[in-house]
């Protein structure tokens, strides 16, 4: 299945130890919210799969998802990364932010993502294996040091 | 002749000497009687001819007419009226006179009818009649009745309207009255000739509820384009074509008919209709059988096989299917078209289907094959069997199209029980996983699985987990035994599917759990019967 899960990366700031999380906000601007996206369902039985989508939000690469205030005063603001419709945003997080950082690659994922059939293939190709990501974060300390 | 009276007279007159065929002018003066359409070609058309010669002075010109309506039921009766009500001598075809200047100099016979084109001259013969049954008994097909359907080229139907406001015109001079329009139906008749041929030829009763269809296609070209002044004088009939049929169907035709009035139809069509060229063309002759259901309940004991063909983007990404394993089979024995293939609910590829198996429905489409006894199913159900180890079937038998609602039915309502090996990151000891076998009646909402968002809406499931058994393992892992409610996704409830599903047992049992095996033990749907082996 094309479904992607967007979760923090597990070297983002708020997951460093020692910060809190204050306060999520879906709310992009003042018309936009991730919270109001519409996916409206159909019966499995009708073949209306489609339709669902047309009401769902199009995230580009960087659109934000929300943003997150820590309770020593910064902001950051979380980015969609992947191209596609926006299915759902975790409403858990909001309700218990701890899950957030407790649980970042599962119960407290962010959003979930559903890329375009054409464009699914290109997508996955152009993400980072676990492995290189752990050489970009390496690069990034020695050069930093 | 003895169904046609005094007032049939100018009728018969007008369309004898503008080319209609006898049969098509017993139609339009009402006659009911079958036998006597069936009557051969030549003997009607000299009846016809003594009718007209016969002295207008006679006092029992009019005869008994034939006591049953027309009918419009397809169903053979034999019996319903003796040969010997017609006033009919000898056999020996005449030509007819010219003396009463009643019809054209060549042996009318051979003339195509202006109404019918024909359908109700050659295509009433032996020699097509033949053609039709060599067809049927080389296509191979086991049946027991038939129904013959016969499509006919619209313009027939704007060629009676013709003819009969001929009819009408010439009474209205003659001063005459003209008795309702309700003419003999063009297939009616038909029928009632070539269904007695056809039957014995075939050795078949027709019926109009039989399950296998004769149907042939009729075309005349020649005339195809007689129907056009109906779309300018009617063009809210005639909707856009698709996949570059004709606009005019038979059913577009008959409604501009009736809208059209008789002033602008005459002024667009000559009446009387012209006398054709050529006969109509038999275009195809097919058979079909209608659709047989073959139901059972199947196990899979691979965890390696989809139920359903498996392939993405033309590839096919796993070997074989349940699908395919039981219906080529069938395919091959009932020597159908197609299948299709439904069962009261599914399996992943990596699930087992364990106890008495889920019950499945395989509609067979136009088999050529339809009778099969008892021992026969049996036969074919230990074929099945012995070709794969990957799937088994029992209860294989035939059913009704109806009969498939019950299965559905299972589907969305009835239990299952399943059995789940779990994994759990943090050690447990018995103690802990005990208290599950205490929760009755667990409520859950499940949002749809991520793993199947991208074909199915998003939403939230209420589903009930009836009981659970746990069998501990070593630390981290147990054996769950469940019986939910029909549309509970089993391995979300274990793993959580990112905290969509709550409760799970990882929340249950606070640890992360994930899900190694699932059986499904039993589908709890009573259907299709079980069969006594």
């Amino acid at each position: 299945s094309r479904i992607c899960v967007i979760t923090l990366a597990e070297a983002h700031p708020l997951l460093q130890s020692g910060k809190t999380i204050k306060n999520i906000n879906y709310q992009i601007s003042a018309n936009c919210s991730r919270l109001q996206n519409k996916v409206s369902g159909k019966s499995k039985r009708t073949c209306l799969f489609i339709f669902q989508m047309q009401g769902a939000q199009f995230l580009t690469e960087l659109a934000p998802l929300c943003r997150i205030s820590s309770s020593d005063g910064e902001e950051y603001t979380i980015y969609s990364c992947i191209r596609g419709r926006l299915i759902e945003v975790n409403e858990n997080i909001l309700s218990n932010p701890a899950l957030l950082q407790e649980k970042p690659s599962t119960e407290g994922y962010i959003a979930v993502v559903l890329p375009k059939f054409e464009e699914s293939k290109s997508i996955t190709q152009g993400l980072l294996t676990q492995k290189e990501y752990e050489e970009v974060l390496l690069k990034r300390r020695s050069s930093a040091s | 002749m003895s169904s046609l009276t005094e007032k049939d007279r100018p009728i018969v007159q007008l369309l004898l000497s503008t080319g209609t065929c006898p049969r098509c002018i017993l139609r339009f003066c009402r006659v009911g009687s079958q036998m006597l359409y069936r009557h051969p070609h030549e003997d009607l058309m000299k009846d016809l001819q003594e009718f007209l010669k016969s002295s207008q002075e006679k006092e029992d010109t009019v005869c008994l007419d034939v006591a049953d309506p027309p009918c419009k039921r397809i169903r053979l009766e034999h019996g319903e009226e003796g040969a010997d009500e017609l006033n009919y001598n000898g056999a020996i075809p005449q030509l007819p006179s010219a003396g009463d200047g009643n019809s054209a100099t060549e042996s009318p016979a051979l003339k195509v009818c202006n109404v019918c084109l024909g359908i109700l001259q050659e295509f009433c013969e032996a020699d097509f009649v033949k053609k039709v049954c060599q067809k049927v008994n080389s296509a191979d097909y086991q049946f027991t009745s038939f129904v013959f359907s016969v499509s006919l080229p619209p313009q027939l139907s704007v060629r009676e309207r013709a003819a009969w406001l001929g009819v009408k015109q010439q009474m209205r001079n003659l001063g005459l009255p003209l008795a309702k329009d309700d003419i003999i139906q063009l297939k009616e008749a038909y029928k009632w000739i070539i269904h007695p041929q056809l039957s014995e030829e075939l050795g078949v009763p027709a019926d109009g509820k039989s399950l296998f269809e004769v149907s042939v296609v009729f075309a005349h070209p020649e005339t195809d384009e007689e129907c056009h002044f109906l779309a300018t004088a009617c063009p809210d009939c005639f909707k856009p074509a698709k996949n570059k049929q004709s606009v005019f169907t038979r059913m577009a035709v008959i409604k501009a008919l009736e809208k059209i009035k008789e002033v602008d139809f005459l002024k667009h069509f000559p009446c009387p209709p012209s006398s054709p060229k050529n006969l109509c063309d038999a275009l195809e002759i097919q058979c079909n059988n209608g659709a047989i259901f073959v139901a059972g309940r199947y196990n899979k004991y691979s965890r390696n096989l989809p139920q359903t063909p498996w392939i993405i983007d033309g590839e096919r990404k796993l070997e074989s299917s349940v699908e395919e394993l039981i219906s080529e089979h069938l395919m091959a024995e009932f020597k159908a078209d197609s299948f299709n293939f439904s069962s009261s609910g599914r399996e992943d590829v990596d699930v087992r289907t364990l106890g008495n198996g889920r019950p499945f429905a395989i509609e067979l489409v136009n088999p050529r094959r339809i009778h099969f006894t008892a021992e026969e199913m049996r036969k074919l159900q230990q074929a099945i069997n012995d070709s794969s180890d990957k799937i088994q079937v029992r209860d294989l038998q035939l059913v009704t199209r109806s009969a498939i609602g019950r299965m559905k039915e299972g589907e969305e309502e009835k239990t299952k029980t399943y059995s789940a090996l779990i994994w759990t990151d943090k050690a447990i000891q018995r103690e802990d996983i005990a208290f599950l076998d205490d929760i009755k009646e667990l409520k859950l909402d499940q949002k749809t699985p991520l793993r199947v968002l991208h074909r199915r809406p998003l939403a939230v499931r209420c589903r009930l987990i009836h009981t659970m058994k746990s069998e501990y393992i070593d630390e981290h892992h147990f054996r769950l035994h469940l019986k939910t409610q029909a549309g509970t996704y089993i391995k979300e409830f274990v793993h959580g599917d990112f905290g969509r599903t709550k409760p799970n047992i990882g929340s249950l049992l606070n640890r992360t759990a994930d899900i190694l095996e699932l059986d499904v033990e039993s589908v709890d749907v009573d259907w299709p019967p079980t069969l006594a082996d």
